[in-house]
């Protein structure tokens, strides 16, 4: 079992045909997932090794009956392309393209707030259900099928956690990266909520940094809703208050958004938190055993 | 750069004259009645503690702050400009702010009869003295929005405040602002509201549609190496220790950091070289963080997902032929084709290359390297 994506996920890829768009798209399919479109504007009727492409993202679901997408277009015209797969139905919007301007975000956020469109990232890796399908540019390779699940504001920090397990013989249910933007799809609340309810999930590895609210906030969460047991890391301890660490959403304003004070946060409702990422695997597999 | 924005949208603020010399802050002061304020132009806060607002009573007062920020800089930055403001005549001093808010995704309008104070503080110890005011970003900002904000006001200031933050909302959405805040808000003696001071906070990801902005932008003095990093599409921030961080990802980076730190030593810098890290941002990266006297050794931590360690290698190969280095650099490579780039540094068997297995051991060895490190 897993979340977001398994073997029901039908995907079309917005921005097929971009170096980008067609190197991961093909995988992806590699891996196992079921691609059954792209789309880009004015290339309808070509394809990509066999893969239909199609104008409009409504034509790909009216033709292939997609459930999910995947968006690499540019930064300009990313919130439109995520506007676009919700109006036409998928269920499912992993959107890879980091840069896109906030104000644009904040707009399709409060579109998409409340329908059955459920967005995740910008500036995100995706999501990876071992051995079931693979949506994103997460390395197939590094992760094993198992019970852990995984939620990341980082995607490297995916990449290290995911090997230090996989090195441990401990596997995963589903890798959620869900990107580092300040205005953002789903969270750690929501990641939390979809792997309490799943059956092949059966503790949670929770990554963060520095930055906003959203540990704090799922760290209440956890205490009031959460039975599973939660493993923690929050990268930025060193990070000096008001510059910028790479992320958008990486910064420290002034005694808020510390790492100290996520972990704190964290430890707090029980959840334990690694200081390194080798700790974390050495925490999960203790609390597993 | 605040108040050139807030020129353009049209929110009133005090007159103000830009002088680049001592004797131009002289002559403004004399333009503006004989009194002023001097105010040191910076891209950072807190000048207001720091020295860098000055009240001159004349022209020759003027002159002497002036003088003073352009010969002492500020916190360590060069001074270049200082703003000369006329003083005005204060009955009371309010706060305002609009900002993306992150925890909901939305725009939040904050107003406060309190002027002067820690914002956060007050937030914390009196939440019902700020008032906050969601704002939907596909409504935009409404006449009810700013009813409710303004009437935590007294009501003489009402109208002017309502003037200011509608003028404000305008300048944050059309100039992708992710934060916009005055402090203080003043209503003067005449009844007029007008912003004294103020921060503008513009999200990078928008500059694309503001070219105007990022030369308003390169007129406010930033680090020089923090500068040259920036212009090659680097994400480099500067810190106070002696190991020079290199890695991909923002969030590996970071980590990088916190692990160093943890090994007894600590990090100069941050620095994301981004996703496929080619020989060429490789030497760019080497070269940036090798140009800081304080760098002793250099820790790349790399995990291949889509990048691929055999091309890292072969980059940090051709990175030192190009830019040299006098200090030692532990690689750590992991992730897609790990092995053959280990394999590539091995063999070029290079005096100041150390490799290491993971990331722990890497920091271990580089603490050891600075000479801070514990034993491993």
């Amino acid at each position: 079992m897993s979340i977001l994506v398994g073997p029901d996920t039908k995907l079309v890829v917005q921005g097929i045909t971009g170096k980008e768009g067609t190197f991961h798209t093909l995988r992806n399919r590699a891996y196992g997932t079921d691609v059954v479109a792209g789309v880009t504007p004015g290339k309808a009727g070509q394809d990509v090794e066999g893969i239909p492409v199609f104008d409009t993202v409504a034509a790909a679901v009216r033709e292939t009956g997609a459930n999910t997408s995947m968006i690499f277009v540019p930064p300009r015209g990313a919130a439109e392309a995520i506007l676009e797969a919700a109006d036409a139905g998928i269920d499912l919007v992993v959107c890879i393209t980091e840069g896109i301007p906030a104000r644009d975000m904040a707009e399709v956020h409060a579109y998409l707030d409340g329908g059955r469109t459920v967005l995740v990232g910008p500036n995100c890796p995706g999501v990876i259900s071992p051995g079931q399908a693979n949506v994103g540019i997460i390395p197939g390779e590094i992760c094993a099928p198992g019970r852990v699940g995984l939620v990341s504001r980082s995607g490297t920090l995916v990449y290290q956690i995911v090997h230090e397990l996989s090195q441990l013989g401990i596997g995963q249910s589903t890798c959620v990266g869900m990107g580092g933007d300040p205005v953002h799809g789903i969270g750690f609340i929501e990641s939390l909520t979809l792997f309490e309810q799943d059956p092949g999930t059966d503790l949670v590895v929770m990554v963060g940094e520095i930055g906003g609210d959203d540990e704090e906030r799922a760290a209440r969460h956890v205490s009031e809703r959460v039975t599973k047991p939660v493993v923690g890391y929050i990268a930025g301890f060193e990070a000096p208050p008001g510059k910028r660490m790479g992320h958008a959403g990486a910064i420290v304003t002034g005694s808020r958004g510390t790492a100290a004070a996520k972990a704190e946060a964290l430890e707090s409702v029980g959840a334990k938190v690694g200081r390194t990422p080798t700790e974390v695997a050495s925490l999960v597999q203790a609390a597993l055993a | 750069m605040g108040k050139d924005l807030f020129a353009r949208h049209g929110v009133p603020v005090p007159r103000g004259i830009v002088a680049e010399d001592a004797a131009a802050a002289s002559a403004a002061t004399g333009d503006l009645g004989g009194t002023s304020v001097v105010k040191v132009q910076v891209q950072i806060g807190g000048r207001g503690k720091g020295g860098g607002v000055v009240l001159a009573d004349s022209p020759a007062d003027a002159a002497r702050a002036a003088g003073r920020m352009f010969s002492e800089g500020f916190k360590d930055m060069p001074v270049t400009r200082v703003l000369v403001e006329e003083r005005v005549p204060i009955a009371e001093e309010f706060y305002t702010a609009l900002l993306l808010d992150r925890s909901t995704g939305g725009y939040l309008a904050m107003m406060t009869a309190e002027g002067g104070v820690d914002i956060e503080e007050l937030a914390r110890t009196r939440p019902e003295a700020l008032r906050r005011v969601p704002v939907d970003p596909l409504l935009g900002l409404r006449t009810y929005h700013v009813r409710e904000l303004t009437g935590v006001l007294p009501p003489r200031a009402r109208e002017g405040a309502a003037d200011v933050v509608r003028k404000l909302f305008h300048l944050l959405r059309e100039e992708d602002a992710t934060l916009v805040e005055v402090n203080p808000l003043v209503l003067l003696e005449d009844g007029r509201v007008i912003a004294l001071d103020s921060k503008v906070t513009i999200d990078d990801n928008a500059l694309w549609r503001h070219p105007d902005l990022d030369e308003l932008r390169a007129a406010f003095p930033i680090d020089p190496v923090e500068k040259r990093a920036k212009d090659q599409g680097l994400q480099y921030v500067k810190l106070d220790g002696d190991v020079g961080i290199i890695g991909n990802g923002a969030g590996l980076v970071m980590s990088t950091l916190d692990v160093v730190a943890q090994a007894g030593a600590r990090a100069a810098n941050f620095l994301d070289v981004g996703g496929g890290a080619s020989a060429d941002q490789m030497a760019t990266s080497l070269e940036v963080v090798l140009s800081d006297p304080a760098v002793k050794a250099v820790l790349i931590n790399i995990f291949g997902g889509i990048t691929r360690c055999d091309l890292v290698a072969e980059g940090i190969l051709e990175a030192l032929g190009r830019v040299g280095a006098e200090v030692p650099i532990v690689v750590r490579l992991d992730g897609t084709n790990a092995e053959e780039g280990r394999r590539i540094l091995t063999e070029a068997n290079h005096g100041r290359i150390v490799s290491a297995a993971t990331m722990l051991e890497a920091a271990r060895r580089a603490a050891e390297l600075v000479g801070g490190g514990e034993a491993a």
